[in-house]
């Protein structure tokens, strides 16, 4: 390492993960948010370069426009700022069920090889778990029904599984074709971004493939935080560092009271 | 019609040992006040139902109320774990805890196809997931018309479904707004219906957005203030948020949690803080 000479990073890998997935938002998309990582990404993406994007929260909000990150996911402010409130029902029979949603913006507490998430339990024994997790929410029909799943996620040994414990939502299921067997009308998960990289299906396979590695980060960094043999993308490449006025915009956001 | 009762006398009359009780209100509006005072009577061996367990069940299945948790996400929303829930699925403490595991799509319809009198629902979830192989109330079915694969959920019925809402007229109709989840379909689902109110008023004015539920189609009506706190009630208070992580601590340890339900739960002298007065002031 050279770490001495080079000049010091100015943002943190959080900040990298972050902007990398605010980035991946386009403007004018619908897209349906999960609480924590997935809001500040969609929240940053609506104050940089996609103002018009389509914020629906599974509280029952349509277009929700915070000033500030919403600390859950009933937070008032979502309601307050929204172009329609409906109830729990309608967000999920008449908005999500029918295909009306681009990208499905979620996180996990395990993500594998073939990007089927788990928030559920930690080991194989459902009925006595290491640990119990949270459970589904509104993710298994978000990945199911929106166009496509946005994860994101920090990266560990832990997180990143060659198979999770449970799945909770499905992403790709063993390999290509599994999605379509299932009758699944959404395309599933076509990006992971993690505080190290960014990752793709693989075309032919559905396996996740490294595709892009953030500023400061190296192969090996991200194969010793991967628990499968990671393969990489031959056109691997890397993140432009975060703007000035990424930065700024992201740092607004979180101070924000 | 409602009769206007106060939180004690409802939840005497309405909450039994053994009953399936729904306590709705996503993240906004939860019934608190009521779920402390299901603890405080000594309820047992209920068949908890929501959508998003957090404080409110966590309460209520730490103080041993609960055999079985029906639900679809058991989370401190924003903060992390709910520890007392943990503590019974991990470790059966204090006492054993079935669990019923759905998605909130499922939870949803379920509840539609309860309030709808239908004995189940479909939708399109759950396909893939590990959530089948272990909830029995999770089938398949094939559309008689497409031949398009479908979940099947069987509706929800409880004995007993408690909301809180901001309002209610001296007749007993109720009005709610801002986010307001699945509590309708929870109280039409339901066998028996209890709504806590932040006041009772003249006349409902209307609100955009606000759902009315008609005087004949509620059970009980209870003036509880701030009755949903930390959770929040529009137009009357806001979340508070450091409660929810403040909660974090309470709920960790046995000893910690053993402490606060003598402190703020049981040792209350008037749970009602003068709703039994305002009951008798407008019969």
């Amino acid at each position: 390492m050279t770490a001495a000479t080079e000049p010091e990073p100015t943002f943190t890998a959080d900040e990298m993960m972050s902007v990398a997935a605010a980035r991946a938002l386009a403007p004018g998309q619908r897209c349906f948010v999960g609480i924590g990582l997935p809001s500040t990404a969609a929240n940053l993406a609506r104050r940089t370069h996609a103002p018009d994007l389509v914020l629906i929260y599974e509280s029952g909000t349509l277009g929700s426009k915070p000033g500030r990150l919403p600390a859950s996911i009933g937070d008032g402010i979502l309601a307050e700022t929204a172009d329609a409130v409906i109830s729990v029902p309608e967000v999920f029979n008449y908005w999500l069920q029918p295909g009306r949603i681009d990208i499905g913006f979620l996180g996990a507490a395990q993500l594998d090889r073939f990007a089927n998430i788990n928030t559920t339990v930690i080991g194989r024994d459902y009925a006595n778990p290491k640990v119990r997790l949270p459970g589904a929410g509104g993710a298994p029909e978000i990945a199911a029904s929106c166009r496509e799943v946005y994860v994101v996620v920090r990266q560990s040994k832990r997180s990143f599984v060659e198979q999770v414990d449970f799945v909770t939502s499905y992403g790709h299921g063993r390999g290509k074709g599994d999605r379509e067997k299932l009758g699944l009308r959404g395309a599933g998960p076509t990006l992971v971004i993690t505080d190290l990289g960014v990752f793709r299906p693989d075309p032919d396979t559905a396996e996740l493939v490294l595709s892009q590695l953030h500023p400061g980060v190296e192969v090996d960094q991200v194969r010793a935080a991967t628990g499968w043999d990671l393969k990489v993308s031959p056109e691997l490449s890397r993140t432009p560092a975060p703007t000035e006025a990424e930065l700024k915009a992201l740092r607004e956001l979180k101070a924000a009271k | 019609m409602a009769e206007i009762l106060s939180l004690r006398d409802a939840v005497s009359r309405l909450v039994h040992d053994g009953d399936t009780v729904a306590l709705e209100g996503f993240t906004h509006l939860i019934p608190h006040a009521a779920g402390q005072e299901i603890i405080r009577q000594r309820r047992r061996d209920l068949t908890l139902v929501r959508m998003t367990p957090d404080l409110v069940y966590d309460q209520l299945i730490g103080a041993g109320c609960a055999r079985k948790l029906v639900f679809s996400w058991g989370g401190n929303p924003g903060v992390g774990s709910l520890h007392r829930f943990r503590d019974a699925v991990q470790n059966s403490w204090p006492v054993p805890l079935e669990i019923e595991e759905h998605s909130h799509a499922g939870m949803a319809n379920r509840y539609v196809a309860g309030a709808s009198g239908l004995p189940f629902a479909v939708l399109r979830g759950y396909a893939g997931t590990d959530l089948p192989e272990h909830t029995e109330t999770i089938k398949f079915i094939t559309c008689p018309f497409t031949g398009e694969r479908l979940a099947a959920v069987p509706a929800i019925n409880p004995d007993v479904a408690i909301i809180h809402a901001q309002r209610a007229d001296r007749n007993g109709n109720v009005q709610l707004w801002g986010l307001v989840g699945v509590q309708k379909e929870a109280v039409l689902a339901a066998a028996r219906s209890l709504v806590t109110v932040e006041e009772i008023v003249d006349e409902l004015t209307p609100v955009p957005g606000g759902v009315v539920l008609p005087s004949w189609a509620v059970t009980a009506v209870a003036r509880v203030p701030r009755g949903a706190h930390p959770s929040y009630a529009q137009d009357y208070y806001e979340r508070d948020n450091p409660y929810y992580e403040h909660w974090d601590s309470i709920g960790r340890e046995r000893d910690s949690f053993a402490r606060w339900l003598d402190e703020k739960v049981f040792s209350v002298a008037d749970p009602d803080g003068g709703t039994v007065k305002e009951a008798e002031a407008v019969k």
